[in-house]
Parts: C-alpha cells; structure tokens; sequence
C-alpha cells in the first residue's frame, strides 16, 4: 500500500492546478454566464498535454495511467467543472476506440488529435432512452461495404463542435444489448444535423445538443468491434468514465470547500468569525470528510483498472458517492454563504448548479446503486 | 551559446511559515516549495534565447536542500537541458551561494555565455546573489531587467528605475542578467515536458565538490520568530456630519501622540 502520489504524479497535478487557477478560474464565471464554448482554454490545454489522457503512447498520446487521468480532472474540474466537461467529453467519446478499436482505427482515429486540438462527441443518450441505454433505437443497417445509421440523439456533449462522433447505434431494437453497435462518424459526413445549444442549469459553456442521423452513411471499417459488439465496448468505457467523473466531483467539492473555510475565518457574527461556531465547524469537517473519502474511492477505482483488475462495483462506488458528496458540499457552501452564497457575485452558486449534473450524467446516483445492488445480491 | 540560469526554490506564497525549533531558520518539513517567480522569467528568456541562437543549451543551477527537487525539475520540464544542484543546507547567505554557483558552473565544464537569473528570490528578499556571482566571475551585470533584445554576443537591456521610467544598457556578452516581472510569459512546463525531464541529467554536487566550506558564510542566522501580530486597526465613526469635527480632531491628536507621524 502507498498513498502517495509519484514525484512524476505531483507534478502533473501541479501543473493541472497551475492552470486550473491561472487559466480557468478566472473566467469560470464569464464563460458560464455567455453560455460559450471557452475554445482558447480548451486548446491552451491541449497544448500542455491535460487533454486526451487516454490516448496510448503508441498513438502518439502521452500514456498516462488510470490515476493520472484522475489527477488531471479533478484538478481540473476544481477550476471549472463545465469547462472541465468538454475536456472529459473528448475522453468519453475517445475510450471506445482505445478500448474496442483496431490498430488501424487507433492510428486513424486517436493520432490526429494528439496532433491538433480537435473535439469528440460520445453519442449514447436518445430523447426516449437515457438509464435505460441498451433499448436505445437509433438503427444502423449493413449496406454493402458501408453501414447506415438513423435515429436521434439527445444532451450530447460537445456536439456543435465535434470533429468525430462515437456513435452507439442497434442493429434491431428486438436484440437489445446484443444489437448494440459502436461505429465513428466523421465531421460533415452528409446527413447529421446539430440541434440548437441547450440552455442548461450548469456547465453552460459546455455544447450540449440533440443530433438526429438521417441515412448517415460511413464505411463498414468505422464500426468498433464489429457488428453487436457495441455494448460491451461501452460498458468498458464506463469502467474509466465513471472514476473519471467521480474525480471532477471531487475537484469541484475541493473548490467549494475551500471557498468556504476562507469566507468562514473571514465572515464575522456574533462578533467571532463563522468558522468559530460549532454549526459551521461540523459542516466544514462534513465537507473536508467526505471530499477525502470520494479521492480514495476514486483512485481505488482507478487503480484496479490500471492494475486490470475488475473495478465495476468500485467506479460505481466512487461516481455515486463523490457525486451525492459534491451536490452535499457544494449546497452546504452556498449555506455557508448564507444570502451571499445565492449571489452569482460569489463563486459558490455556480459551483452548486454545476454539482448537479455529476449526479446525473454518466450513470444516475441511482444507476449507481443498482449496479452496485446487483453486484451485492447476485455474487 | 552556453547559458546558465541559477534558480532558488522558495516556499509557496501561501505557505504557513513557522520558525525552526533551534530558530536557526524556518522550519522546512511540511513547506510545498515551488520554484521563485523572478526565476521562472529568467529560465523562460533562457528558452527564448536559445531558440533564437541555434545549438545553445540551457543549464539550471540551483544550491540548496536536495529533499525536494521541485524547482530544478520544473525549469527543465519548461525546456532546459540538464541541471546542477549544489546539495547545502536552505539557509546559507548570499556569499556562499554565490560562491557555490560560481563552482558549480565551472564543474560543468562549459564556460558562460549568459548566466540569467531573477531580480530577487521572495522569501529572503536579498537581492545580492547575482551582483555577487557577476562580481566573483568579473562579469557585468544589470538588474531589474525588462526587455532584452541582442545576439550571442552582445545585448541591448531595459532596466526600471524609479517613477516608471526605463534605462537602456547595451551589454557585450558574457554577462549576468537579473530578470524582473514584465520580461516576458512564462511558459507552462507541459506534461509531454514532464515526462521528457525525467530522461534529462541532473548533477548532484556537494559544498566541497563547488570549493566551499563553513568557513565563507559571512552570515549566520539566528533568533528567528513571528513578527508580532498587527494590533487591529482603529475605526471612527465619522457617518454622521454633526460628528465629523470631533472625530478629525481626534484622528489629528493620535497621529500627533500615538502615531507619531505628524
């Protein structure tokens, strides 16, 4: 056992909250109220290697483990967890073609976006199937040497700015999760349409939009796996996502707890500052509890995966308890706050409407459980 | 071009400082270090130089503590080519790292080009180490420097003095350069630079390997402690314009008798 990060780790989490705080933070706060896409930080950090972690050396990434990656979103995630979104969405979006894809798809698809800053779009959720992911209903039929995909998709990351789509497609609903099929969609392929940005409660700067695929067109060597493959291949991706987005809870629950042990030796009532009565104390130790309690969780997680051990139960853990913990965090902040905290002069607001969504995209805390239940009532 | 950059590593600006128990210097175990600001610019305009003077190679020299390796490690994952540390205690005086440096640049075995470093580190506040390098090495120096322009032989400098304004030095190479804020951007050490500066040398030396021994430190401290805490500060209520006269004579008296400043 050793918990302590390498020289190497410490580093590279340094350098991630050098541009967390220089870089993010202090245009968290504008980007979130436009509602636009911050592409210059995006490319700034591409450009110093915080994006794309999962990409293997062989294909040109920088071969970061498991933790590593979770080092670099929390981190990031800590400076803003919308813009952190659309990095960590590039990831979810890269995985299945780390996970499912051939040589030659790696080296087709992976490569150029070690080489320019581009933008990947994971497509799974439909307007009528979200939890429920395996009856999804956008159809993909074997037409000669080509397949051909139609359906819609719904919330999907990064989608007016996507140079590639990972799109998760059935060859017959009947089939459920044995029709699943992964298969990668270039840019201007004819037939996509983007729909309009959403207007979000959080990680507004992130693109979220519906794409409907009319008789969208790609050659048979895109799919990943072959044909019915699909599912497994998603289930893997989830495997790292899910510590992933465990590990942005985490670095947004750091931000707000920091922000409010500040503002409680600062704030005066009563004569004393906040931080010398007993209610805000036992929040604050709640809040540096948990915090704690989630970054173990997700590097447990994150360390079986490097270790190829199976870690389903544990990214389950990890998502579930570091989400419910950083939605906890980030209500009590604003509570600390008090009338400030509801202010958007104040950095906590945001950071509570951002805590949101951790507990609801990639897997629900209730997904979560039932993945976890599973695991308990069926060993 | 050969040039040097010296850097010292400092601890982080929000670092809780605490005296040692002996109170012979801070007390160092739980400090995170990061490398001093002015030095970043300095190895930043390093970088820059050398990009502009093909087959120049940048060299980190740093003298302290060999527990943590931060600022050497940082500097050459931003770009620098190898690095020497002169392992002695944090708390040596301006004298004796200077001297330490000037050994450790002649243990490299290159002869200087540019030697860069920053105006001054942020916890000491000394200012001396360059001027006294460039003094052992029988080298010009300029300080507080802003914008540099030149060849591999010679450079032009902008230096701040007072009030804003700038002087300008024209500078035959070899020489030592202090930089200053508003130089140029630091660069990030990215993490392809973080993976690449684990392959790349770094050189332990001993005080004895660089030619110095107890007997140069010209300085001992001692006696550190806490400055005393700020007594709050006094507030007047002066809102209420009937009060105003009697509240300014009362402001008037305590700078007369306790301030002492009128």
């Amino acid at each position: 056992m050793d918990f302590n990060l390498t020289p190497e780790q410490s580093e590279i989490k340094d350098l991630a909250m050098k541009f967390a705080k220089n870089e993010m933070m202090p245009k968290a706060s504008h980007f979130d109220e436009v509602a636009q896409m911050p592409i210059e930080i995006l490319e700034k950090a591409w450009s110093l290697g915080l994006v794309n972690t999962c990409i293997p050396i062989e294909y040109g990434g920088s071969g970061f483990s498991a933790i590593d990656s979770m080092i670099i979103t929390e981190a990031l995630a800590y400076g803003c967890m919308g813009m952190n979104t659309a990095i960590m969405a590039n990831d979810l979006a890269l995985l299945p073609i780390v996970i499912g894809g051939s040589d030659e798809q790696k080296k087709k698809f992976l490569t150029p976006f070690t080489e320019s800053y581009k933008i990947a779009a994971f497509c799974l959720t439909e307007p009528g199937n979200g939890s429920d992911a395996g009856g999804l209903k956008t159809t993909i039929k074997e037409d000669g040497d080509d397949v051909v995909i139609n359906g819609n998709k719904m919330w999907i990351t990064n989608a007016g700015y996507a140079d590639l789509f990972v799109v998760y497609t059935t060859m017959d609903p009947t089939l459920k999760h044995k029709g699943i099929t992964a298969v990668v969609v270039e840019k201007g392929t004819p037939g996509i349409e983007i729909g309009k940005k959403e207007d979000k409660m959080g990680h507004r700067c992130s693109d979220t939009r519906a794409i409907t695929f009319n008789n969208v067109r790609v050659p048979k060597s895109n799919v990943l796996g072959g044909m019915g493959k699909g599912w497994s291949i998603a289930m893997k991706t989830l495997d790292h996502s899910r510590p992933m987005v465990a590990a942005s809870a985490v670095g947004g629950a750091q931000c707000a707890y920091e922000h409010s042990v500040k503002y409680a030796k600062d704030r005066i009532q009563f004569n004393v500052p906040l931080s010398s009565h007993q209610a805000i104390q036992f929040m604050i130790a709640d809040m540096a509890m948990k915090i704690e309690a989630s970054r173990l969780l997700v590097h447990k997680a994150a360390w079986l995966l490097d270790n190829g051990q199976p870690n389903t139960t544990l990214a389950s853990y990890a998502k579930a308890f570091a989400a419910d913990s950083c939605m906890q965090i980030a209500t009590d902040a604003v509570q600390i706050y008090g009338g400030y905290g509801y202010s958007k002069e104040y950095p906590v607001e945001k950071i509570m409407r951002d805590a949101k969504l951790i507990q609801v995209y990639e897997g629900t805390s209730q997904i979560q459980r039932m993945v976890i239940a599973k695991e308990i009532f069926t060993r | 071009m050969n040039i040097f950059v010296c850097v010292k590593q400092v601890p982080d600006t929000e670092t809780k400082i605490v005296p040692s128990a002996d109170g012979n210097f801070i007390e160092t175990s739980s400090i995170k270090w990061i490398m001093n600001p002015y030095d970043e610019f300095a190895v930043e305009q390093a970088l820059l130089i050398q990009a502009a003077n093909a087959g120049s190679t940048v060299t980190v020299l740093r003298v302290g503590s060999t527990k943590d390796t931060e600022a050497l490690r940082t500097a050459m994952a931003m770009g620098a080519d190898d690095a020497f540390l002169v392992d002695a205690p944090d708390n040596l005086d301006s004298y004796t790292i200077a001297k330490a440096l000037k050994g450790a640049i002649a243990k490299s075995g290159k002869t200087p080009d540019l030697i860069l470093s920053g105006k001054q580190a942020i916890d000491d506040d000394c200012l001396q180490v360059p001027q006294i390098l460039a003094t052992m090495l029988d080298l010009p120096s300029v300080s507080v420097v802003v914008g540099y322009e030149g060849s591999a032989t010679e450079t032009t400098l902008k230096r701040e003095v007072e009030g804003g304004a700038l002087e300008v030095y024209g500078v035959k190479l070899p020489a030592l350069v202090a930089c200053n804020k508003g130089i140029n951007t630091p660069r990030y050490a990215s993490l392809p630079g973080i993976m690449k500066a684990k392959k790349k040398p770094l050189t332990t030396l001993s005080l004895a390997d660089v030619g110095v021994s107890e007997s140069d430190r010209r300085v001992k401290y001692s006696n550190f402690t806490l400055p005393p805490e700020k007594p709050p500060g006094k507030k007047f209520d002066a809102t209420d314009a009937a009060k105003m006269p009697a509240v300014v004579k009362d402001v008037v008296g305590l700078l007369r008798t306790e301030a002492k400043v009128i």
